[in-house]
């Protein structure tokens, strides 16, 4: 029904316009919570894909929760389940929520997140992860969903 | 008095060059507060220091080392007191040249304490002796590194004894 746009100020042009303005906006104050180049979503599939195999959040689980002979697990600093704020094993300093869910802006961040796995998993294996392993870990940290929260965190491991 | 002078001194040129001399003054002033003193404001501290080395633990004073130990520090980040701390080389000269820059320079801190670590320092000792040791041990402390556990402005760089509060 054109003839009903042609009376009114809402041309669909304006009508356009104003919708990519607000648009606009929205993506500018949305930005910050998610200032890098990537999602947790996409870290997880480069990995998978690097390694041709599927994911497994279980064996994630597993991975993230052993000490693999040393001193520390994942979740030594990160906490289990890795849903809310924890202090570092030997810093005590505060760590923020791992879990993308309850934590957006972890895991948006290429060069960040691969500078954090080179690290801690030196400290926790005194080796770098495999592709299969820090898949596994992402798609084990996705299965958080903030709707519906864990139980109460479990004692460090 | 030279009334020629008297009229010189009220006129907006004179002025401007009078606040001028005080701003430059103060503004060299300020950073020489700091730049040879275990104090230091977060403000002060380069962004990428306070960025990477920060996430571990708080932003340490520059002043509270001598370079030779930040030097040796910067060059061994992959085993940094039991922990990968390891940078991209470019990210290490930037921190390694400005915390070499801003190191302690004066008589305590001039000699590098045992393992370069701060706690070891003989000022260090001298400043804490009169803590007993079962403070140290309290959960709230944990650590003789977690220097806002009583300095409650620690992470801002502020030491100062009035701002001391040791948790029960």
């Amino acid at each position: 029904m054109p003839a009903l746009h042609h009376g009114g100020m809402h041309t669909p042009h304006t009508t356009s316009l104003v919708r990519v303005t607000a648009l606009l906006a929205l993506v500018f104050a949305l930005a910050p919570a998610h200032a890098g180049d990537t999602t947790a979503a996409s870290q997880m599939q480069r990995w998978s894909d690097a390694s041709g195999k599927p994911v497994s959040a279980e064996r994630g689980r597993v991975f993230f929760t052993s000490r693999h002979g040393g001193e520390w697990s994942c979740a030594s600093c990160h906490g289990n389940p890795p849903t809310t704020s924890t202090r570092h094993a030997s810093t005590g300093k505060t760590i923020t929520a791992l879990a993308p869910a309850f934590n957006p802006e972890r895991f948006t961040d290429t060069a960040k997140v691969d500078k954090w796995f080179r690290r801690n998993c030196n400290d926790v294996l005194s080796r770098e992860c495999t592709a299969v392993e820090k898949a596994d870990v992402l798609a084990w940290l996705l299965q958080f969903d903030a709707k519906n929260p864990p139980q109460a965190p479990k004692d460090k491991p | 008095m030279n009334p020629i002078a008297t009229t010189m001194a009220r006129t907006p040129f004179v002025r401007n060059v009078r606040r001028s001399a005080a701003l430059l003054a103060l503004a060299c002033a300020l950073p020489a507060a700091w730049a040879d003193s275990r104090e230091m404001p977060a403000s002060a501290m380069l962004p990428a220091y306070k960025q990477e080395c920060a996430a571990c633990h708080m932003a340490y004073p520059p002043g509270m080392l001598p370079a030779s130990s930040w030097s040796r520090m910067m060059k061994g980040l992959d085993q940094h007191y039991g922990t990968d701390a390891s940078l991209d080389p470019a990210m290490v000269r930037q921190i390694s040249t400005w915390l070499e820059a801003h190191a302690g320079t004066y008589k305590r801190v001039r000699e590098a304490p045992p393992q370069d670590r701060i706690t070891q320092s003989a000022w260090f000792e001298r400043k804490h002796r009169e803590v007993e040791p079962a403070v140290w041990k309290r959960a709230a402390v944990g650590s003789r590194a977690n220097c806002i556990a009583c300095h409650t402005r620690a992470d801002q760089g502020d030491f100062d004894d009035d701002r001391v509060r040791i948790p029960k």
